[in-house]
């Protein structure tokens, strides 16, 4: 297992994506000996996971079952322990095309955060790209460095305890996208600018208010960046359902012969339809950030 | 991962590169190509000019060829800094214009360039002082867009393409908004060293978006319908030549041949386990199959052959051309029945990593055709301009087993005019980009029929499958 290589069979150390039902998910480091709870019982690491496929069935002690699924990034996106708000699928999906990455591609990003959109830059990068990401939080820098080793990515990303506005990124002019998720993104525009390839580069910075985003152009602009775009992206979600719309009852028809003469009362006449459709969710989210993207020209 | 120098021959344009041409939000795919005229934007010009120069350089169009533009000679910002407060004094009497449109295209002639002819329409627009400052930079920037004729150069990118597709053919690519594509890429988990089916009626350009992913490293299977697989799109992004080495193509005619073949010998398939032994045997598994497919064009050759020199013997000579003519044509066949030999050998083992449909198909047939050949514990992803054969496929999903974690989504895009006091979302967005089902696929136990498996279903999962399905 490797957060971007698949295999097909779980082993000791893997983590793995324990899939309880719709929605529901959890992450599990599989040790020999280990056992894990869920809600349909214990999962016995030693037997029902170690040797088994990716993807099938684990019989839990009380009987109920669940998938055992090899970890992606977008998996982890929804698994995995926060330690801060995270950026999730939909905005990653949109970052990763718009800051043009692909395997080889060398990226910036700062903060790092809890590694949701690290991975996902991980995978496309791979396997001869690199991350360099800085995080100014100590603990939260040793923790994602560990996860990294665990997933088995590690060699890919160097994580860098530092503050960006101040400090950087650590490296100058090898970098072909950055990325900025930090409150005050305009303050290390200038950095992200020297990071950036001499032939020039894709930056993006994420930021929840328009405020942050209104700074973050002026400073791109006045930096040089090109085609300065700013867009909102959001996820709707369609549940499908069969629902049943009752037909409305207009009484006897007199201009057709053939009504039936059932004019006892309370059977109603006319029944209902079952349609088979989507209905949206009662809420959704409907904002996380202005994804800001420019273009850094050649110098 | 080096800082190459700019004689990095990936940074310079050279001839038969594929480049896309770029003026404003509009940009044009093409080929360099020596002494090919281009037209881009009612203009047309040589390219010729361009080979050598670096990408991403700005030209200007004189007399048909390209002229580097000079970096320096951006805004020639407007001096004249004039300007009124509100409208209330601008009336739209259509005289506020001095020059006429003969005027302009005498100015044109006199070869003005594009900025000049800009300040030449400015100085003799009567109303132009009384606008406010925001409106006169909306005045220039129209004007820039009308009279500049400036092209970028670009290298083609998937984020390049796509954009370009979506805003100038969209039907030729199912409505899948860039934005959409974006989400398949990510939902579906492409990556290097993966094998994945690309099924699409888009032109190429998934097909393409999905091969820069891999950068070269695993395979893609284009599972195409009809004649042959269409892939204009993934030629213009001009990838390197060995990214080609890693896709094969799999026309879905064969689809159902191939899943009943495999059955019919899957004894002597897990007794030849090595992978080895097991290409070899798939090889020879397969030709028979294909065969059939061929034969009835073998057998009218033939007869044909037979009758000719029956009958007269002059036509030996002809006979002898279209002998080799045949010759060649066995060779083709023999060199496409290996192909299609060594792509059902990559499908055979039912093992692929991911799936992704957009096509203008109707995608339940096409996905539960296809997912069989995924490995369990894989995502797959299918987009479609319409929502309902996506909840045919989700229900159907939900019916058969075999999948876990779908969901029917669609993703809403707004751009932002972001100005100093004047930002606000753009005034037109898209109305849509296309539905994505997506979800991942589960070993499914062979032995069960799909209806046991719910029932084994603990109760308080059951309670929740009810609770999403209705």
């Amino acid at each position: 297992m490797s957060f971007v290589e698949y295999s097909d069979f779980i082993q000791d150390g893997d983590v793995a994506v324990v899939y309880l039902g719709h929605d529901s998910m959890m992450p599990v480091k599989v040790q020999q000996g280990a056992q894990t709870q869920t809600r349909y019982g214990v999962i016995r690491h030693s037997t029902d996971l170690i040797g088994q496929r990716y993807g099938s069935k684990v019989t839990c002690s009380k009987g109920g079952w669940v998938h055992v699924l090899h970890p992606t990034p977008e998996l982890w996106t929804v698994t995995l322990p926060h330690r801060t708000q995270i950026l999730y699928t939909t905005d990653i999906a949109t970052i990763t095309m718009m800051l043009e990455l692909k395997p080889g591609s060398v990226v910036c990003e700062s903060g790092t955060g809890s590694g949701s959109l690290s991975h996902a830059i991980l995978r496309t990068v791979a396997p001869t790209g690199h991350l360099h990401t800085v995080e100014f939080h100590q603990q939260r820098a040793e923790k994602v460095a560990e996860e990294f080793k665990e997933h088995r990515v590690g060699h890919l990303v160097t994580v860098r305890n530092q503050d960006v506005c101040k400090d950087g990124f650590g490296v100058t002019g090898v970098a072909d996208a950055v990325f900025l998720d930090i409150p005050s993104p305009w303050e290390a525009v200038g950095h992200a600018k020297a990071a950036l390839k001499r032939q020039g580069g894709r930056v993006c910075s994420f930021s929840p208010c328009i405020e942050q985003v209104q700074k973050t152009c002026e400073a791109l602009a006045h930096q040089g960046f090109e085609e300065i775009s700013p867009l909102e992206v959001l996820l709707r979600v369609h549940d499908v359902r069969t629902v049943s719309l009752p037909l409305p009852d207009f009484g006897p028809d007199a201009s057709s012969a053939q009504t039936p003469p059932d004019a006892r009362e309370g059977t109603p006449r006319y029944g209902s339809v079952a349609l088979k459709t989507t209905t949206a969710p009662r809420e959704m989210p409907g904002h996380t950030g202005y994804l800001t993207f420019a273009t850094k020209p050649r110098t | 991962m080096a800082d190459n120098g700019d004689d990095d021959p990936q940074y310079t344009i050279k001839e038969g590169d594929h480049v896309v041409l770029k003026r404003g939000d509009i940009f044009k795919a093409i080929q360099v190509l020596p002494k090919k005229k281009v037209i881009f934007e009612k203009q047309w010009f040589f390219l010729d000019n361009a080979v050598g120069q670096l990408y991403s350089s700005t030209f200007e169009i004189v007399s048909g060829n390209l002229q580097p533009k000079k970096p320096k000679d951006t805004e020639g910002s407007s001096d004249a800094k004039e300007a009124g407060t509100d409208n209330r004094h601008i009336v739209d009497d259509g005289k506020s214009q001095k020059l006429t449109r003969d005027d302009i295209e005498t100015l044109k002639e006199q070869g003005l360039k594009g900025q000049e002819i800009i300040q030449q329409l400015i100085d003799n627009s009567s109303t132009f002082r009384d606008k406010t400052e925001y409106a006169q930079d909306k005045y220039i920037k129209k004007k820039k867009k009308k009279y500049e004729n400036t092209v970028t150069i670009l290298k083609p990118s998937c984020r390049i393409l796509a954009m370009m597709y979506h805003g100038r053919e969209p039907g030729k690519i199912c409505h899948l908004r860039y934005d959409a594509l974006a989400q398949m890429l990510t939902l579906a988990n492409i990556h290097a060293g993966s094998k994945v089916l690309v099924f699409e009626t888009c032109a190429g350009l998934v097909l393409g978006s999905v091969m820069e992913r891999m950068g070269g490293y695993g395979s893609v299977i284009q599972m195409y319908p009809g004649g042959g697989p269409g892939r204009a799109g993934m030629e213009s992004f001009g990838l390197p030549a060995h990214f080609h080495d890693m896709l094969h193509d799999f026309p879905i005619c064969h689809v159902n041949a191939l899943l009943a073949g495999t059955l019919d010998t899957t004894a002597k398939d897990q007794s030849a386990v090595e992978k080895q032994s097991n290409m070899a045997a798939d090889e020879e598994q397969n030709q028979p199959e294909v065969k059939q497919q061929v034969s009835p064009e073998e057998k009218s050759m033939e007869t044909n052959t037979g009758d000719d020199a029956a009958l007269d013997q002059e036509t030996k000579e002809r006979d002898q051309r279209r002998e080799a003519k045949a010759e060649e044509k066995k060779v083709k066949l023999e060199e496409k029945r290996k192909k299609l030999a060594a792509v059902a050998s990559l499908l055979e083992g039912r093992n692929a990593d991911g799936l992704i449909i957009a096509s203008r198909f109707h995608p339940c047939p096409v996905l539960m055709g296809l997912l069989k050949f995924l490995s369990p514990s894989r995502p797959f992803v299918v987009h479609s301009q319409y929502k309902e054969p996506l909840i045919e496929c989700y229900t159907k999903l939900r019916e058969q087993g075999g999948t876990v974690n779908l969901r029917l989504t669609d993703t809403w895009l707004r751009h932002y005019q972001v100005l100093p006091n004047r930002t606000h979302p753009l005034l037109l967005m898209s109305g849509g980009g296309g539905y994505l089902l997506s979800g991942t696929t589960v070993a499914t136990d062979r032995a069960k029929p799909g209806g046991s498996q719910r029932s084994e279903e603990p109760a308080p999962k059951r309670q929740k499958l009810t609770d999403t399905e209705g």
